[in-house]
């Protein structure tokens, strides 16, 4: 008998759940309609990388990322007072994503084989490159084949290091380092400067907000050796939003804001980007 | 947002032999602060029972400061104090080097429970028995050695399994020494694939393989050994 309850409770659950998200999804329609509708927009950006997306103390969000969701708001036909900024990390993007929390995700989302599957990617807008970050005084590491039996750092949520040892780099090599777990990026850069490894590798524009804060005493060798497309995340299946925000990152090139933006972020860092046009996008499926 | 992505346990098989290999480091980690743990957390309850009164304070000394110290903050000061800034190295290889570092972190840490535990068991013993045996001539080692503990431990089997399992859920902070275990594996998960609930599953099922063995085996041996009184 309570066997029997049991089950028709769980089944009860079930076609509820499917009753309730049925709705939610005709509800949720595409985010273009919801621009135009309701003139307003949320987006996810990071909260914590200096030169994307950094929360300053007032509360406002700055970054390249948040200027060019800015740029496509505005394409869209959202003001940018009606812009909801939402921290979004690396862990939680998708689900933010799927379930409606967030409208778009401009947070330095590197397009990948493996999540395309779970997101439509409109872009890429801009394409920075894996490089390697070392003290300013060791000359031991100057090219990607020097990194062998280095010890590098490897931080538990990013995939960076996967491109090293599991040979996804444009050289297709597997390079033998050891490896450091840490936390977090800004642990990597403690320890490197500490002297308890010897390289930091990551996107480039990630190393070079950290070259920029400490000054001499580390350095980018410059020998980048991955494409990282960083993709406007949207809703899987959103594809009449995907091509709306390709649209604008096309205008942002042909119209200068994407020069400008660069100039304004990455410039003074040492990094140098292909201004004239955009990169070539993904594809909207 | 719909049944199928709530239960989509793709990314866990896809990576299944990776996941494996992180709990395995989760595994080693354990066993070895478990086994290291039990040996100082048991040469402490000596000092806490001895008659010297400077072992007495050492010993608890030792349990006021590590039982009451964050286990984040004991890794933390292995990996930052002792091998970054004092450069303790263990071993040339880092993650060799982070493994020891997690395990002394781990055992240090632990110990100081196993001993509280060792030592409540200690006062179940009559204290007839350790008069008895210094009457017939035995040390305060040979007493403690050949009538105290033996009965200790047996009267505490059931609660040392209850730390050795918080011991297991705790290596999950093991990445603040430097070592790379199954939570590090979830959070790597985590980027590739977002935080999804069946991840979430996946590494708190392949913990309960972990613990509930454990908890199971110490409640059987706690009855089998039971001290009958």
């Amino acid at each position: 008998m309570r066997v029997r309850h049991f089950g028709v409770a769980i089944a009860a659950l079930a076609v509820a759940t499917m009753g309730v998200t049925g709705c939610g999804a005709k509800k949720a329609g595409s985010v273009v309609d919801k621009a135009k509708d309701q003139k307003k927009l949320t987006i996810g950006v990071k909260f914590d990388q200096p030169s994307i997306g950094l929360k300053k103390p007032d509360g406002t969000v700055e970054g390249f990322d948040v200027d060019v969701a800015k740029y496509i708001a505005g394409k869209l036909g959202v003001q940018e007072k009606n812009i909801t900024w939402k921290e979004t990390i690396s862990a939680n993007r998708e689900t933010f994503l799927k379930n409606g929390t967030d409208d778009l995700v401009i947070a330095s989302y590197s397009i990948t084989q493996a999540r395309l599957p779970l997101v439509t990617f409109g872009g890429p807008y801009l394409v920075p490159h894996q490089d390697i970050l070392v003290r300013a005084n060791d000359t031991s590491i100057k090219t990607f084949a020097d990194l062998k039996g280095k010890r590098v750092c490897q931080v538990a949520g990013s995939n960076s290091w996967k491109n090293l040892t599991e040979g996804t780099n444009k050289f297709n090599q597997k390079v033998a380092i050891k490896l450091v777990p840490a936390n977090a990026y800004e642990e990597c850069i403690t320890k490197l400067k500490g002297g308890s490894l010897d390289a930091v590798s990551t996107d480039s524009t990630i190393l070079a907000g950290y070259a920029a804060r400490e000054g001499s005493s580390v350095k980018v060798d410059n020998v980048p050796f991955t494409d990282e497309k960083y993709g406007v995340g949207i809703k899987k299946g959103d594809v009449k939003t995907c091509n709306a925000v390709n649209k604008a990152i096309t205008d942002m090139y042909s119209d200068g804001t994407a020069k400008k933006l660069i100039d304004k972020w990455f410039t003074p860092e040492g990094l140098q980007f292909d201004t004239t046009k955009p990169p070539a996008f993904q594809g909207c499926s | 947002m719909n049944l199928h992505a709530l239960l989509d346990f793709g990314p866990l098989q896809q990576n299944f032999g990776t996941v494996l290999k992180a709990f395995w480091g989760t595994i080693r980690l354990a066993l070895l602060s478990g086994i290291g743990s039990l040996i100082l957390g048991t040469v402490l309850a000596a000092m806490r029972v001895s008659p010297t009164p400077v072992l007495r304070g050492a010993g608890a000394l030792y349990i006021y400061v590590f039982r009451n110290t964050p286990l984040t903050l004991v890794l933390l000061f292995c990996s930052l104090g002792l091998s970054d800034t004092l450069h303790l190295q263990i071993s040339h290889d880092p993650s060799t080097n982070g493994f020891w570092l997690a395990t002394i972190g781990m055992t240090i840490y632990t110990a100081s429970f196993v001993c509280e535990s060792l030592r409540a068991g200690i006062n179940t013993v009559p204290l007839g028995q350790a008069e008895a045996a210094r009457s017939i001539g035995l040390t305060f080692t040979q007493s403690l050695r050949l009538v105290v503990l033996p009965q200790a431990f047996r009267t505490v089997i059931a609660p040392l399994g209850s730390v050795f399992i918080a011991m297991i859920k705790n290596t999950t902070v093991a990445l603040a020494a430097g070592y790379f275990e199954a939570s590090a594996e979830m959070k790597q998960m985590f980027d590739t694939y977002g935080g999804t609930i069946p991840i979430f599953l996946g590494f708190a099922i392949g913990f309960m393989v972990l613990t509930l063995p454990t908890g199971f085996f110490f409640g059987w041996l706690s009855k089998r050994l039971a001290v009958a009184r």
